[in-house]
């Protein structure tokens, strides 16, 4: 990434943290709003610095360890501003803000590596892939937050003891409808990144499905999340239980962007996203 | 000298049956308010009448005899003989009043400290006063400061953060349950005041329906009326339970009405919405295993009281933080009263020396009659810049005095300096 841009993103980033960190503390409604207000421009800046990259580099910016994880913070940067429009929950700037941040500076602690964009890199649907894999994944992050959220909240309340966030997290209605919205979209997208993963698959290795780690646990994942859909809508889970396994799921679906990734083998793993021979 | 005075009574000092003879309702206040702009020596005032309290807040240069007039003022009104009315109030000079005035508005000096009416209350008084043209450069300023600290106060402090009173307190955890009220259902078991008064509340938060249940079925229909909600039967209470999400229980019945196994039946039927029990009957009406099922919430009066005094407890640590910025702005409200003592003193000096250059300047430019106009002019400018300049320095420094203390002092030797007094002695040289 353009590093006038990943610098400017970053310390906008900064600056909304700080502040949302300060609204939350000290309960300031302006600190909250401007904050949103600075994480929006970040998110504009962030935006237009990987459309360079991606024009740049002529394939999707998520092919190496470093700039998938700045893709990823983008990418929860846009659930949040999602969320946030729809349910007007500042506080939730409060979680995502550090996540975002910490991503960030983790991203600019690898070194550059040179990354070899081999021909199948370059189509229009691989960018369609990866994007909905983590736009979904960081829709995911979200009913992760919301879960965690949910889970103090509701522990406050049935054990009467109504400790200092009681006052500054959202009610449990929101929380939970948080937490549905947040599966559902997340669910679709991922869907769409996996199937239009495989037919990029189909393309570049003539098969739909090659039993690859990262294939496998994006399945495992995708169940997860599947499972808790339906219990939601069939069987009527809701709150704790709901949000007790949105975490759960999410425990899987970290395991699969970073794990798989950077302890598994396969044409998924970062050693060979980037061009490097597999052994 | 001018000096700030607040004269008044509140729920410490005086019985209620005191403050109920000195409450003004709305036309006796502006009787009274006349009355008091009328006293002589009261410069501005201002009146605050409330049921906790009365104070009576004015400026004046002779501080003894308009404190005795108000005294009096209020003696005739409440027909209580001014000895037996003088130890029921207090009497605030100076930076002593201003403290008194900030505290007041910011609700610190209340029955219920943070409760919000009054700031409003203190509003109205002062439109009063201004109305009525009795708020001048000093009142205006203080009320001013008193209704930004207050409002700063209520930001910054969680003085009127958390609920104090049981049913609102219950309201309040439903908003955290429920989100927004609109549209949920209550049901009411049983009456009482408390139970009334949280259905209350929750229609005043935009609840679809009330139902109202009682073992004597006239009863409900009487509170079910009240509240424009209907009455059920109290053998169809459970099949209700499946629609409302709200049941406040206040029932006589020695015996839980509400039980474990009759929830979690119900839960299924709900799809495990969620259900808030707010318990205020003694003994309790809903098992206390119930709050154990997931999605329900069971609070019981005790539950209710732990959080009050929670909440009691926190605002008292708030008010500690609100002193401190009472403190504050009553220093930074004494400092501006002190540079208003030395104006006066600096309007004279500048008219002396106006009337000097004036004066000297006719002389000579008689002398000079074929000046050219530009010339005319330029001497003009020079004995006007002159003037100016020679009286900066001494009038920064009185104004600096006058944020500091031994301003008195410097006054005293300013005015001497420049003989503001008019003593004769210009002739004795």
């Amino acid at each position: 990434m353009d590093i006038v841009f990943f610098r400017l993103t970053l310390s906008l980033y900064l600056a909304a943290t700080a502040g949302f960190l300060y609204f939350i503390l000290k309960r300031n409604k302006k600190a909250g709003l401007w904050s949103h207000r600075i994480l929006l421009l970040g998110f504009a800046l962030h935006t237009v610095s990987l459309l360079i990259e991606y024009y740049h580099l002529g394939a999707v910016p998520g092919l190496s360890f470093k700039s998938s994880l700045a893709f990823f913070s983008w990418a929860i940067v846009a659930a949040y501003i999602i969320f946030q429009w729809k349910f007007g929950i500042l506080v939730l700037g409060s979680f995502v803000g550090p996540l975002s941040v910490i991503l960030m500076i983790f991203s600019s602690t690898i070194p550059i590596s040179a990354v070899t964009v081999r021909p199948i890199f370059k189509g229009l649907l691989l960018p369609v892939h990866v994007t909905a894999s983590l736009l979904g994944d960081g829709i995911f992050v979200i009913a992760c937050i919301a879960g965690i959220m949910y889970l103090i909240q509701e522990r406050q309340i049935k054990t009467k003891r109504l400790g200092a966030f009681y006052a500054r997290l959202p009610s449990l209605n929101i929380l939970d409808s948080i937490n549905y919205h947040a599966i559902s979209y997340g669910f679709l997208l991922l869907s769409i990144g996996m199937i239009i993963g495989s037919i990029v698959a189909q393309g570049a290795h003539g098969t739909y499905w090659r039993w690859d780690p990262k294939e496998v646990w994006s399945l495992l994942t995708w169940l997860c999340y599947a499972v808790l859909l339906h219990q939601r809508m069939a069987v009527g889970w809701r709150g704790r239980r709901s949000a007790l396994m949105a975490i759960g799921c999410f425990f899987i679906l970290i395991f699969t962007f970073l794990g798989v990734n950077l302890l598994m083998e396969g044409y998924h793993s970062f050693e060979s996203l980037e061009g490097k021979p597999l052994p | 000298m001018i000096r700030i005075v607040d004269i008044g009574m509140n729920h410490e000092t005086a019985p209620v049956e005191v403050r109920e003879l000195l409450s003004f309702g709305k036309q006796d206040r502006d009787m009274a308010f006349h009355d008091i702009q009328a006293i002589k020596n009261i410069k501005e005032s201002l009146l605050l009448s409330t049921c906790n309290r009365v104070e009576i807040l004015f400026t004046t240069e002779r501080e003894k005899e308009a404190k005795e007039s108000v005294i009096t003022f209020l003696s005739h009104v409440s027909g209580i003989a001014p000895g037996e009315l003088r130890p029921l109030l207090y009497i605030y000079n100076d930076q002593e009043a201003i403290r008194h005035i900030f505290r007041v508005g910011a609700s610190l000096d209340s029955m219920m400290v943070g409760e919000p009416q009054i700031l409003g209350q203190v509003k109205d008084a002062y439109r009063i006063a201004v109305d009525n043209k009795s708020s001048s450069v000093i009142l205006n300023r203080l009320m001013h400061r008193t209704f930004s600290l207050a409002k700063r106060i209520r930001t910054e402090t969680g003085i009127a953060g958390s609920a104090v009173s049981i049913s609102f307190a219950a309201v309040e955890l439903a908003k955290k349950i429920f989100g927004d009220l609109t549209g949920k259902g209550v049901l009411l078991i049983g009456a009482g005041e408390m139970a009334e008064l949280a259905a209350t509340y929750l229609l005043n938060n935009n609840v679809a329906q009330m139902l109202v249940t009682n073992r004597t079925f006239s009863r409900a229909v009487e509170l079910a009326e009240q509240f424009q909600g209907s009455a059920i039967s109290f053998d169809e209470t459970e099949s209700q339970l499946l629609r409302v999400d709200i049941i406040i229980t206040s029932t006589a019945s020695p015996e839980p009405i509400i039980s474990f196994d009759q929830v979690r039946r119900i839960m299924k039927g709900r799809k495990n919405r969620p259900l808030f029990f707010i318990d205020i009957a003694v003994p309790r009406n809903v098992e206390s295993r119930v709050n154990e099922i997931g999605n329900v919430f069971v609070y019981d009066i005790d539950d209710l009281k732990g959080i009050i005094d929670d909440n009691v407890g926190k605002r008292q640590a708030e008010a500690m933080k609100a002193e401190r910025m009472v403190d504050e702005e009553v220093l930074k409200f004494s400092a501006w009263l002190r540079t208003l003592k030395v104006v006066p003193t600096i309007r004279e000096l500048q008219e002396k020396c106006e009337r000097i250059y004036q004066g000297e300047l006719q002389k000579t430019l008689s002398g000079f009659k074929d000046l050219t106009p530009e010339q005319r002019n330029g001497v003009e400018m020079m004995a006007k810049s002159i003037t100016k300049k020679l009286l900066n320095d001494p009038i920064v420094f009185l104004k600096g005095k006058g944020e500091k203390g031994s301003q008195d002092l410097y006054l005293d030797i300013a005015r001497k300096l420049f003989n503001l007094d008019g003593d004769t002695r210009e002739g004795d040289e």
